[in-house]
């Protein structure tokens, strides 16, 4: 046990609660300072379960650490920081909080040791992501966070459904290998596939993968940053623990990683593209954890790690140039090297590293993954992974830098953004080239040691050919790709189009046919009604008063009846 | 950048940076004279095999998506009208 055995997300939760309470020197602080905090108090947390409270009949393991808990919290720590950092000074204070509550849940759910206290960090990253979207402060930002916390309550349902499933027929609620469950039949097995598809929603896998890319463009130039961080990797996170090896996974991985490339090459709003350009990168994630072996396994830890940093320095790179002109769409932007070559810089760099270039981050991850479906003489999978590898240089190395930054010249000519800006990209394109340079810092705190040498003159060459061809196919086909003010219908028709209609039509048809009903239902009264008046109202036979001699001649009538009755 | 065009922006440059793109495919598929890739299965230790499945790959992605997008590219206010009377406020 630990001397700090303290959840550690529960930190930053704290200073998310704590900030409004200070001035802007103090927040500063907090921000920065916190962070670190986290990272100490997360590098504490010894192996197995470390803080565990007794609650009803259960145990619940508040923090249980182990090597890959401890890299993903490391990251998560890294990321709000530099995710703070970045929205200083031009973030409102609800923001600054709201992300902190996010991280700290984030890291909540890492160092959850059994499924109860998950489900509780899982639903509070919720609620603090929505404010994230929220706090932008425009009525798309706030319709869309709507829409984005409807989607994450229905996951959190599903989830919790599992968890209660997988409590009544375990037994227990420690949170670990689930795979075999899945095929197992009964209410087990049901629990399981209940929990996968709660993960599997928020790592924006197929079918509601449009939640992300509907969400997270409308939050503030600092939001996206940090919401592109969080629900999905701490998916990722559960994923590996829960379900490594399972084979649909790397199905389900492929076609994210193709969805992504193809919306994206579709898509006009810069930040849409690398929202799509997320469920692409998680999909080689999730391609690796169906994989399942050691080395597709810390392929995937490494490139959740190397992503979150490349993907936040493009989204800063974007968030700059979205404060600095207030545009966001391709069409309307282009030429910005000119006045802003910091920003573009940084955003080349995090182009180059999404695109596993050598000497970045993305290299050296990535290519764990190829390798790991390599060794496992899977070939088809190879081939895809390749392809996808081809299409993210398309659909994000080259297309986002291209169309903002270089282009026809939009003539926009915006300064660099502010120095806080500046820092963060300039730390995290720092962070992108050094982990591309010395693999070996990262691979040490993998959850498997690494057996894997990424920089072999064969595998430079390889991966060198195939993203520079795959620049060649981007300018040649560039005629093809001439920008239009559209968006890409996605399976969020189906419940942004079809469902309203459907409850219009069908609840017009409803409408129509209760009226009828009613309208028939009355008309069958009034006619009873008026037959029963006919013959019993003020003006009817039987309401009619008799004379006194009719009424004598009935009785006398009656008695002679009665007579002949007796007497017969 | 005052009085002339930006470096990148000169017509006589852009045609430079053709040549030296040019240049550079030519030596990523050259380089596997020097370093000879193996390969795992097979095909993928042919020459070239990465620059012309990178290319031809990323053509029929964008090819793809030109024919997706004839199915499901929309107007960029198509959810505007509906948001409007969805109940949003701000």
């Amino acid at each position: 046990m630990s001397w700090f055995a303290l959840p550690p997300g529960l930190i930053l939760i704290a200073g998310g609660i704590a900030l409004p309470f200070f001035g802007p020197l103090g927040r500063r602080n907090i921000v920065l300072g916190f962070p670190f905090l986290t990272l100490v108090a997360l590098w504490s947390v010894p192996d197995g379960a470390a803080l565990s409270v007794d609650f009803m009949e259960y145990r619940i393991v508040l923090a249980e650490g182990d090597r890959l808990s401890r890299l993903f919290g490391t990251i998560f720590a890294i990321m709000a920081a530099a995710g703070g950092l970045f929205a200083l000074g031009n973030a409102r204070t609800i923001e600054l909080c709201a992300s902190m509550i996010y991280a700290g849940s984030s890291i909540g759910v890492i160092f959850a040791g059994d499924l109860i206290t998950l489900f509780v960090f899982w639903e509070l990253m919720a609620v603090g992501s929505t404010l994230v979207l929220w706090s932008a402060g425009t009525p798309e930002a706030y319709r869309a966070s709507m829409r984005y916390l409807s989607i994450h309550l229905l996951g959190g349902v599903v989830l919790m459904g599992g968890i209660a499933a997988w409590t009544v027929s375990t037994g227990g609620i420690e949170f670990g290998r689930m795979t075999e469950a899945l095929g197992g039949g009964g209410l087990r097995s049901v629990a399981a596939w209940l929990i996968l598809g709660g993960f599997l929603l928020n790592a924006g896998a197929p079918p509601l993968s449009a939640w992300l890319p509907d969400a997270y463009p409308e939050a503030s130039p600092s939001g996206m940053v940090t919401l592109s961080a969080f629900t999905t990797k701490t998916a990722v996170y559960v994923l590996i623990v829960g379900f490594a090896g399972t084979e649909l996974l790397v199905w389900v991985g492929l076609y994210m990683v193709f969805y992504g490339i193809v919306y994206a090459l579709l898509e006009n709003d810069m930040r849409r593209i690398l929202a799509y350009s997320i469920v692409n990168q998680v999909g080689f994630m999730v391609t690796g954890i169906g994989i399942g072996t050691v080395m597709s396994l810390n392929g995937s830890a490494a490139h959740a790690f190397t992503h979150i940093i490349y993907k936040a320095l493009l989204l800063m790179s974007a968030g700059a140039v979205l404060h600095m002109t207030g545009r966001r769409k391709c069409s309307d932007l282009g030429g910005l090297i000119q006045t802003m070559p910091l920003t573009a810089t940084c955003g080349i760099i995090g182009a180059l590293a999404i695109s596993s270039f050598p000497l970045t981050s993305g290299f050296i991850s990535k290519s764990m993954i190829s390798q790991a479906a390599m060794d496992g003489h899977l070939t088809f999978v190879w081939l895809a992974l390749a392809a996808a590898s081809a299409g993210v240089f398309l659909h994000a190395g080259i297309k986002f830098p291209w169309f903002v930054f270089f282009q026809k010249d939009s003539g926009l000519r915006p300064p660099e953004p502010p120095r806080n800006m500046r820092i963060a990209m300039v730390i995290f394109a720092a962070l992108c080239i050094v982990l591309g340079i010395a693999p070996g810092m990262l691979y040490a705190i993998l959850p498997a040691p690494v057996d894997y040498v990424p920089y072999t003159g064969e595998h430079v060459v390889a991966q060198l050919q195939l993203l520079l061809f795959s620049g060649l196919a981007f300018f040649v086909l560039l005629p093809l790709m001439k920008r239009t003010l559209t968006i890409s219908l996605d399976w969020d028709w189906f419940y942004r189009r079809f469902g309203p209609l459907l409850v219009k039509v069908a609840g017009g048809a409803i409408l129509a046919a209760d009226r009828a009903f009613r309208g028939a239902f009355l008309d069958l009264l009034r006619r009873g009604l008026d037959g029963i008046r006919t013959y019993y109202g003020p003006q009817s036979v039987a309401a009619r008063s008799w004379n006194t001699a009719w009424m004598v001649l009935c009785a006398i009538a009656a008695l002679g009846i009665y007579l002949a009755y007796l007497y017969a | 950048m005052n009085e002339q065009r930006h470096w990148l922006y000169r017509p006589e440059n852009i045609r430079k940076l053709w040549l030296w793109g040019a240049g550079i495919l030519a030596a990523s598929v050259l380089a596997q004279v020097v370093f000879e890739v193996h390969g795992h299965f097979g095909f993928d230790s042919w020459f070239g095999f990465n620059a012309f499945y990178g290319f031809i790959t990323c053509t029929a992605m964008v090819l793809f998506a030109k024919l997706l997008g004839v199915l499901v590219k929309r107007p960029d206010t198509y959810y505007r009208d509906e948001d409007r009377d969805d109940g949003g406020e701000s």
